[in-house]
């Protein structure tokens, strides 16, 4: 069930929520999963003492977030690269919608491939991740 | 003795549902015969639990030493640790993700045992809005299959603040 480069057209764009109302529960499911258990994710207490606002969501859970996204779009195993900056942080409570647009399809060595821009956003349209990715595409 | 991150089906299970991803394709080994990639393959993000099963990460508990998450106290980054465990206790309070990139070589399945070689990359500095001076580190990260088959190359950028970052 992959994308085939002559269905697709620069600009266009594929948009999916990828969590509703993020609970605590998840990001500590994630810690558990990851194995990154720095107490700034589910540690109330320590994050506060720490001087934040409160205990925040890893950044990796909002990028694996966006992978669901990505694949939900291009196919399983598709991706060749994927990538993000984490530009603002993710807490209790946030919805969050991640979006991929199309920049350019190509062809490399034969295989065609397309490349997209990818953002993930706050239910307010603060950016929480932005990058890039590239499929492969029939 | 190398770090080696075996990768399980059941571990792969449980990392989906941590990003609520219910693709069939991360648990049903029958769906998956049916799908592009023939079988069980692991999300896009999935290599980064390798710090499940890497010795020295400091941000796991270890077993009989200081943590530096709250108990009876609240603790923070700064606490210090109990003079017996100078050593040990995890770290990274202070430190934050500010990037992270992939390229896939090849799918990562159940059966593949991982070892990888890690380098670093640049380092470079910037004064941030909020939190003062940002030091950023990149590095470069190689994981291989246990047949030294390149699966997944990850760059990664830490940020290190001089006072807690409240955004980003």
């Amino acid at each position: 069930m992959a994308l085939k480069a002559s269905d697709l057209s620069v600009g266009q764009v594929h948009e999916e929520q990828v969590c509703y109302d993020l609970s605590r529960t998840q990001i500590v499911q994630y810690a558990g999963s990851s194995g990154d258990y720095n107490p700034l994710h589910t540690d109330e207490i320590f994050a506060k003492a720490a001087g934040y606002p409160g205990a925040f969501a890893h950044g990796m859970l909002t990028m694996g977030l966006t992978g669901k996204m990505l694949t939900n779009w291009v196919g399983d195993g598709r991706l060749t690269k994927f990538g993000v900056r984490f530009v603002s942080q993710v807490f209790p409570g946030d919805t969050l919608t991640s979006k991929a647009t199309v920049k350019e399809i190509r062809e490399e060595d034969g295989q065609k491939l397309v490349d997209l821009e990818v953002e993930t956003v706050k239910e307010d349209g603060t950016a929480v991740a932005t990058g890039h990715a590239t499929a492969r595409v029939d | 003795m190398a770090d080696r991150f075996p990768i399980e089906a059941g571990h792969i299970l449980l990392f989906a549902r941590s990003v609520g991803d219910a693709n069939p394709i991360y648990y049903d080994e029958e769906y998956a015969k049916t799908t592009e990639p023939g079988q069980i393959i692991a999300p896009p993000t999935f290599v980064q639990a390798s710090a499940q099963f890497t010795e020295d990460y400091g941000l796991r508990p270890k077993i009989d030493q200081w943590w530096f998450g709250s108990g009876k106290e609240p603790r923070g980054s700064g606490a210090p640790k109990p003079p017996e465990q100078e050593s040990g206790g995890g770290s990274g309070g202070g430190g934050l993700h500010a990037e992270q990139h992939y390229e896939y070589h090849q799918p990562l399945t159940p059966g593949m045992v991982l070892h990888w070689e890690r380098e670093p990359g640049e380092t470079w500095e910037r004064e941030g809005r909020r939190a003062g001076k940002l030091i950023f580190s990149e590095s470069i990260t190689k994981y291989y299959d246990q047949d030294d088959n390149l699966v997944i190359t990850a760059r990664s950028v830490g940020v290190r603040t001089e006072r807690p970052a409240t955004q980003g």
